[in-house]
This record gives structure tokens, C-alpha cells and sequence, in this order.
């Protein structure tokens, strides 16, 4: 009965997928449902912003200097083929804020925030810390929970702003600085150029429903991993995979809401 | 928030024939205990006998398969999460690794059921908090945070969170696991002085026969998945039951199993990896 067996397996996996996925609503709804304490409790989440950003933020600056000095490098080789050095700065300025700022901050921040998010509640379950938290008649979904939840959603887009940032400084370096090109034109064509809504709050609104995404994804993983040294393990990695597939798929989403005219 | 203390007569918990279990095992049956204020219950048995799953069935956290659990009057079966929380406002746990919040340091975790559920001055905070430290010997280990501090000295800060909100009725999972003699006495005369002091009810689940002996009124010996022995240390001391002496005695050969019981579980394993 090989396709009987088969066919009983695909059941049971479809079957447990959908499990997951109406839980992982489930937890989402929960957060939002618990939200209140963001109001009642606002230090609660502004530690969590500050936590959390400090973990990415060198992780950030570095990576968006080298990437902006690779678009500065790229771009240039580029646009001299047509005689259009000048447009660097809006080049490099698009690139970032529409699509490289939000994507590969939430990329970085998957690998570094997520995980460790993931990794500090999968301990605090295995260390019967939530149990103690529940017996203590706090709700760990709403004292735990939603201020990370809320944390990972307003340092995301500040991350992104910082990462965009300095990857137009990076451009600038190299394009300016190294190659030569006029810093009047630099500027000028990017002042031009980029749109506040269209090209950075669209890039701001990618980086939010990103932070939502991965900082959802880590927290489920925690709360879900085995109270194990390798059960948190697993958690951890299922959180970057997650993740980072989920950033990838949503930002061709939201490329072709936002951008397709 | 305090209700007021229950009447002297008044079980603050009451288990009617308790059957509780995970997935296909059932680790207890046919348990009845009662618990009344002012009272220290011990709790004794073998490991794995099912003592703490006992007291998760107390916090609400376990659901009876059989029986009823009450709770200051209250059946937990019938409890929804709104009055579980009010009802788990009332009693403080200690659980048997400590469960101390690791980004707090010492002073922070005993004062998170104060911050949680009372506003309090930063002032009345801190002396309600040190008073409970002090209690435990570890006034000077306030500002530590929780990984520079022992095992033993992590339990006894468990032991002043589990206190800190002057609890009505105090689970005690495993209290003098891994204590000095010092911190061992110590921590005994103190579950003892709160319950003399503040009538509030104790159950401490324990192996230490010495130290639970001179301090509870009750004692209660769990094994074989049933409610085996129950009276005062005195009584029990005294008891001809084989099964008694020999726990109380840790003799080897006797009526206690040391294998740990075959469940279907172990069955459905054996039966898969082919062994036998």
C-alpha cells in the first residue's frame, strides 16, 4: 500500500502546516488583541526599541556602507557607459530606499535581533519562566510578548533610515571622493529625483510590515520551540529561514503594489 | 486587591478525588488532600511519583482527568482565565529550578509581583522588597544580577518572590533542594514563621524528611500513583505500613518499586525499534 502510505503522509502534512498556520494567526491576533499595555506601559516598549536596536545597529551601519560603496562603485560603471555619472547619487539613493534599505535590514535584522529573540524566549520557556510568569497571574503574552513585538516593529524602519543612510554616505565616498564626480551633481540629481512618498515612505511602509514579519516569526518560534538546548536551536534556525523567505516574498509583493504604474 | 482571609474552616485547597495524567500516562489517581489556612502540608514521595505535577494541578496549570480541584472555594475546572488570575494573585509558588527572570538582577525579580500587581511608592517598594530579602539572608545580593549568584542563593530568591505579595496559600516545589545545612534550616523556620505569622497556607513538596517533618502539620506520602500514607510526622512516624518505613527509612528492599513504571508509550518504542 506504498500510495496509500503516501498519500496519509501528504495528508498529515498539509493537515499540520495548516495547524501551524492557523496558530501562528492565532498568536498574531493574540498580540494585537494584548496590545493595551503598549499604551498603559510605553517604557516597556521603548526598552525593547532601545534593546533591540543596539543589536543591530553596527551590524547595520557596517553593512549599509559597504553596500553603498558598492552601488557607488557598480552604479558608476554603469552609467558612464552612457555618459549619466552624475545620476549616481539618484541611483544609489533609489536603490536603497526602495528596495536594498528594507529588504537587507530585515535581512541583518532576522539574523541578529530575530535570533536572539527567539533564542531569549525558547530559554525563558526551558526555564519555566513563562510558567512562573502565568502562575504570577501576569499574562506572558502581554508582559513578554507584545512589548518585543512592538520593539521589532518601530526599530525596524529606524534601522532601515539608518541603513539607507549611510549607504548614501558609502556612494558618496566612492563616487565623490574616490572616483571624482561633481558633489553639486551628486546631490542635485538626487534632491531631484527621489519622491518622498512614492520612493521613501513606500521603502518606510516595506520596512514596517517587514518588521512585523520577522519580529512575529522570532517571537512564534520561541514560543513554540521545545524547552531544549536543541529544541531552541532548531527554533533559532527555523527563524532566519523564516524569516528571511518571508522578507524576500513580501517584498516582491509589495514591489509590485507599490511600484507597478 | 486582597480578599479578605478565608474562614479558619474553609479549606483553601481541597482536592476530591483527583485523577491527573499527560497524553496516554496517568501519573496520579484517586488523590484527596485538604489544605487549611495556617496549615503546612508536606508533600513526600519518590521521584517521579508526581508530586509536582500535584502542584500544577493546584496553580490551574494541569487540568484534573477526574475530580475536582478547589481553590479558595472555587473550582478550577469551571474557572475562566479572569478569575484563575485573581484567584493566582492569592497564592505565591516557588518553582524547583527557581524560574528566576534572567534579565532582572536580584532586587528586580522579587520586586516584579509587587510591580505587577500593586502601586507602590519607589520607597514602600524597596523595603517591602529588602525586608523579604533580608528574610532569606540575601539583603547584600540585591543588585546582583541573577547569573552572579549561586544555585542555592537563586532558590532562596525564588523563596522571597514566592512571599513577596504575603500569599494566602505558598507551593513550595522542592524548597530545600541544594541548600546548605545553614540555608536549609533557615528557610524551614521560615515557611514555618509565615504560616504562624500570616496564616497563610503551605505546601511544600519535598524528599528532606527531617526538615518537612518538624515543620508541617500534615504530611501526605505519594507513590505508585496513589495517595499512599497521610497524617501528622508524628503518626506517620509511628506507622507499621511497610511501604511508610520504608521511605521514611530509604531502605532499598521493600514494597517501593525503584524501575520506573512500563507505560504504553515505552510499549509502542519497544515494539518500533525491534529490540524485543
Amino acid at each position: 500500500m506504498p500510495h496509500a502510505n503516501a498519500l496519509t503522509r501528504l495528508g498529515q502534512n498539509v493537515r499540520m502546516r495548516l495547524t501551524g498556520l492557523g496558530r501562528f494567526t492565532r498568536f498574531f491576533l493574540m498580540l494585537l488583541q494584548r496590545s493595551g499595555i503598549v499604551l498603559q506601559r510605553p517604557r516597556l516598549v521603548s526598552q525593547q526599541v532601545h534593546f533591540i536596536g543596539n543589536f543591530s545597529l553596527l551590524i547595520i551601519i557596517v553593512s549599509g556602507l559597504f553596500v553603498g560603496f558598492v552601488l557607488g562603485l557598480q552604479g558608476y560603471y554603469t552609467l558612464n557607459r552612457y555618459g549619466s555619472e552624475e545620476a549616481l547619487g539618484l541611483l544609489v539613493a533609489l536603490s536603497l530606499t526602495r528596495e536594498l534599505g528594507p529588504v537587507i535590514t530585515a535581512l541583518l535584522f532576522a539574523g541578529r535581533a530575530g535570533t536572539s529573540l527567539t533564542a531569549e524566549i525558547g530559554l525563558m520557556k526551558a526555564g519555566e519562566q513563562l510558567a512562573a510568569m502565568e502562575v504570577m497571574a501576569v499574562d506572558p503574552i502581554r508582559r513578554v510578548f507584545v512589548p518585543r513585538f512592538w520593539g521589532g516593529v518601530i526599530a525596524m524602519p529606524i534601522l532601515a533610515a539608518v541603513f539607507s543612510m549611510v549607504g548614501i554616505i558609502g556612494g558618496w565616498v566612492v563616487g565623490v571622493l574616490m572616483i571624482g564626480i561633481d558633489t553639486g551633481a551628486f546631490w542635485s540629481q538626487m534632491q531631484n529625483g527621489v519622491d518622498v512618498y512614492k520612493d521613501v515612505l513606500n521603502g518606510a511602509i516595506k520596512s514596517i510590515i517587514f518588521g512585523i514579519a520577522v519580529t512575529l516569526i522570532a517571537l512564534y518560534e520561541g514560543w513554540q520551540a521545545r524547552p531544549t538546548p536543541e529544541g531552541v536551536a532548531r527554533a533559532t534556525t527555523r527563524t532566519v529561514v523564516t524569516g528571511s523567505l518571508a522578507v524576500l516574498g513580501l517584498d516582491f509583493l509589495l514591489t509590485a503594489l507599490m511600484f507597478s504604474t | 486587591m486582597r480578599k479578605p482571609p478565608l474562614n479558619s474552616n474553609q479549606p483553601v485547597l481541597h482536592l476530591e478525588d483527583v485523577s491527573l495524567g499527560y497524553g496516554d500516562f496517568t501519573v496520579l489517581r484517586n488523590i484527596s488532600l485538604t489544605v487549611l489556612p495556617g496549615q503546612v502540608v508536606a508533600m513526600m514521595g519518590g521521584s517521579g511519583s508526581g508530586k509536582t505535577t500535584l502542584l500544577r494541578a493546584a496553580t490551574g496549570q494541569l487540568m484534573p482527568r477526574h475530580g475536582t480541584v478547589t481553590l479558595f472555594g472555587q473550582n478550577l475546572s469551571h474557572a475562566d482565565r479572569p478569575s484563575l488570575q485573581s484567584l493566582r494573585q492569592r497564592m505565591g509558588v516557588l518553582f524547583q529550578q527557581g524560574a528566576l527572570f534572567t534579565d532582572l538582577n536580584v532586587f528586580e525579580n522579587v520586586a516584579f509581583p509587587l510591580r505587577e500587581h500593586l502601586k507602590l511608592s519607589t520607597k514602600e517598594l524597596g523595603q517591602r522588597v529588602l525586608e523579604k530579602l533580608s528574610a532569606v539572608g540575601l539583603r547584600a545580593a540585591a543588585h546582583l544580577k541573577v547569573a552572579e549568584i549561586s544555585g542555592g542563593m537563586a532558590r532562596r530568591v525564588a523563596l522571597a518572590r514566592a512571599v513577596v505579595l504575603e500569599p494566602e496559600l505558598v507551593l513550595y516545589d522542592e524548597p530545600f533542594a541544594g541548600l546548605d545545612p545553614i540555608s536549609l534550616g533557615v528557610t524551614a523556620r521560615l515557611i514555618r514563621s509565615l504560616s504562624d505569622r500570616l496564616g497563610c497556607a503551605s505546601v511544600v513538596i519535598t524528599h528532606d524528611i527531617a526538615e518537612s517533618f518538624a515543620i508541617a502539620d500534615e504530611v501526605y506520602l505519594v507513590g505508585q500513583g496513589e495517595l499512599k500514607a497521610q497524617g501528622t510526622p508524628a503518626t506517620l512516624g509511628a506507622s507499621p505500613d511497610p511501604y511508610v518505613q520504608q521511605f521514611l527509612r530509604g531502605d532499598a528492599d521493600g514494597p517501593v518499586a525503584f524501575d520506573y513504571p512500563v507505560t504504553p508509550a515505552f510499549e509502542t518504542w519497544l515494539a518500533r525499534t525491534g529490540i524485543q
